[in-house]
């Protein structure tokens, strides 16, 4: 940990510095709130694959990093992965979050894992394997994490191409009605709003139809 | 059974579903005698898929999706899901918004703190204390439902503000309770921390050190006790954070050190219930009058959001640590990406140097030492001079919709 806090400009001119051209872009969000309208800054640097371990260790030299979580995005061609740490905690309203954005094609959806640099990535890398289909090369616990034993292999709930999750896995449990075999309640059922009779002409597995925006 | 089975380390499993739990989580002890050898944790339980919904609704709705995600940290997620969606969409929130999110952000605090506290006072088996916390702890419920209309799912957050406003009338109520809590705290800090028994139990028990605390991305509280200065009230000011001087509760100010143990995430807890009381009280004293949403009419809003391009991050602290949301959207109704940290998922993984060679019969209290999320139920059965009803979900929503107009009288 270095002595000196740089500013946000400063954390970026570090990477771009150091790791030249190969840094596809960065920048530095701001947000002000409240009355005082103290900032909180946002970096974002988008990076090639092999340079996220050595960005991570030149982040370390600033500070250790707290991971927060790694994010995903299914971008078509190629998935997003994001790296959101931060920099800085404890040092009052100075924090910033540092976001190191990858983009992996989906023919190598590969990824050297980071947790012999942070040990506590292993939790979101699993959950990044099964939930996006990208192969964490090097994770020491590749088992899965969220998803049951027993879902499919090759179904990736994220992914918004043919992998992600089929209509036919859709159970649409807010369309089901009382079990027809089951003993009358006790109480009479009373509905507890206004049932909007318009809304049941809707076909509930009607996917195409983009209609779920005006459902309330 | 064969000898192979009898030899050392036995097997125990807890879980999925396990009296000694609070929360569905499968947990597999290598057990050497009483002492937990090795220890694994399989969560996803309880997994809803909550992201797939989102990524299929618009922001409006996904708000109020986002209180259902916890019962106990119900605007912490709405909190960070709207901060995203602002700052994607260029909203300005109203100064008022910023700081009734607060207030009731630190209400959430206090009655999840409390809470915690008799969940920790069970599992050590000192039920009365339970009862104690819980019953005080209603206090803080019954002005939560008074600012927001609902005891859990509050619905107070929207994209742009907040969607009610606290009145002067209701200042008084607010007040009432942060004094009862003042005076209550003296007395909750001397029976947990000066009790015998408490301090037997727990100090020195499910040690977690700083540089472990570090690596497992450990937050809140839990990174609090181990020695961890971080707290996003203090370091990343949002809402009206930034006007306040909140100072990470560590134990080492109460105590002189820190050990990392259970006893002290029982100290930093209560500790905050105090503080959270003073923030709320600045709050209330500084409020800047105004409006309090960027946008009443919620169709203005979706057309708003609908435009917006781009990602950001929405982050605040829940009481049991940071809670992050990454919001992507790329012009359409629906975000094109969401992601969803709660607090409890970056504390996890520190369960497994906690526990490793403790005793068995500390499993319980190490466990819910990080304040693990709970679900609730939507129903209850009721027995009443020996006849029993159940009351279905509409029952619950009628008596309580029926509370609500009560307290608001």
């Amino acid at each position: 940990m270095t002595h000196a806090f740089l500013t946000p400009d400063q954390v970026v001119e570090r990477f771009t510095t150091k790791f030249g051209a190969a840094i596809k872009g960065t920048r530095v969000g701001e947000r002000r709130e409240g009355k005082r309208k103290e900032p909180s800054y946002n970096i974002w640097i988008d990076l090639e694959r092999d340079l996220l371990k050595p960005a991570i260790s030149t982040l370390m030299e600033l500070d250790y990093p707290h991971l927060s979580v790694i994010s995903g995005s299914d971008l078509g061609d190629s998935v997003l992965l994001l790296y959101h740490l931060t920099i800085y905690y404890g040092r009052v309203k100075g924090e910033y979050t540092v976001t190191f954005s990858v983009l992996i094609p989906k023919d190598d959806l590969t990824i050297p894992t980071i947790s012999d640099l942070i040990p506590g990535a292993v939790f979101s890398e699993r959950e990044k394997q099964e939930f996006l289909g990208v192969r964490v090369s090097g994770i020491p616990d590749d088992r899965r994490l969220f998803l049951p034993e027993d879902f499919p292999e090759g179904i990736y709930p994220w992914r918004k191409d043919g992998t992600g999750i089929p209509d036919s896995m859709v159970k649409d449990l807010w369309a089901m009605k009382r079990p027809t075999d089951r003993p009358a309640p006790p109480l009479p059922e009373a509905p507890a709003c206004e049932v909007d009779t318009g809304e049941a002409t809707n076909s509930p597995r009607d996917q195409d139809s983009r209609k779920e925006g005006s459902q309330s | 059974m064969s000898d192979e089975s009898k030899k050392a380390p036995y097997i125990v499993p807890i879980g999925p579903n396990h009296p000694a739990l609070k929360e569905p989580v499968m947990f597999t002890f290598e057990m050497e005698g009483e002492m937990v050898r090795d220890v694994d944790f399989a969560p996803g339980q309880a997994h809803r898929g909550i992201e797939w919904m989102g990524m299929r609704r618009n922001p409006v709705q996904i708000v109020h999706l986002t209180d259902r995600i916890c019962g106990i940290c119900g605007v912490s997620h709405t909190f960070a899901f709207a901060r995203a969606v602002e700052q994607i969409a260029g909203i300005e929130v109203p100064e008022r918004a910023d700081y009734i999110r607060t207030i009731i952000a630190e209400f959430e605090r206090i009655q999840s703190h409390l809470l915690w506290a008799g969940v920790a006072a069970h599992e050590l088996g000192f039920d009365s204390l339970l009862h104690l916390t819980w019953r005080v702890r209603e206090q803080s419920m019954d002005v939560i439902e008074n600012l927001t209309g609902n005891r859990v799912n509050y619905g107070i957050v929207q994209v742009g503000g907040v969607r009610r406003d606290i009145v002067p009338e209701q200042h008084q109520v607010i007040e009432d309770c942060l004094t009862t809590y003042e005076g209550l705290l003296g007395k909750l800090l001397n029976l947990f921390l000066d009790d015998k028994t408490i301090t037997m139990r727990c100090r020195d028990c499910g040690v977690l050190s700083k540089k472990e605390a570090l690596e497992l991305c450990t937050v809140g509280p839990t990174a609090r006790a181990s020695g961890v200065n971080v707290d996003l009230r203090q370091d990343y000011p949002y809402a009206a954070y930034g006007d306040l001087d909140v100072k990470a509760i560590l134990p080492d100010q109460h105590l002189g050190e820190t050990h990392g143990d259970v006893y002290d995430r029982i100290v930093v807890r209560l500790l905050e219930v105090g503080q959270s009381c003073g923030i709320i009280r600045q709050c209330l004293s500084e409020m800047p009058p105004g409006p309090v949403t960027a946008e009443e009419k919620l169709a203005k809003l979706l057309a708003v959001c609908k435009k917006a391009t781009g990602e950001a991050i929405g982050r605040v602290e829940a009481p049991r640590g940071e809670c992050f949301h990454y919001v992507r959207m790329d012009g359409k109704e629906a975000p094109h990406t969401w992601k969803v940290k709660a607090s409890s998922y970056s504390n996890l993984m520190s369960w497994i140097p906690m526990l490793r060679g403790e005793q068995i019969a500390d499993i319980p209290i190490i466990v819910a030492s990080i304040d693990p999320c709970l679900s609730c139920t939507d129903r209850v059965a009721v027995i009443r001079r020996g006849e029993k009803s159940i009351l279905t979900k509409e029952d619950l929503h009628r008596l309580s919709v029926g509370k609500t107009r009560r307290l608001q009288r």
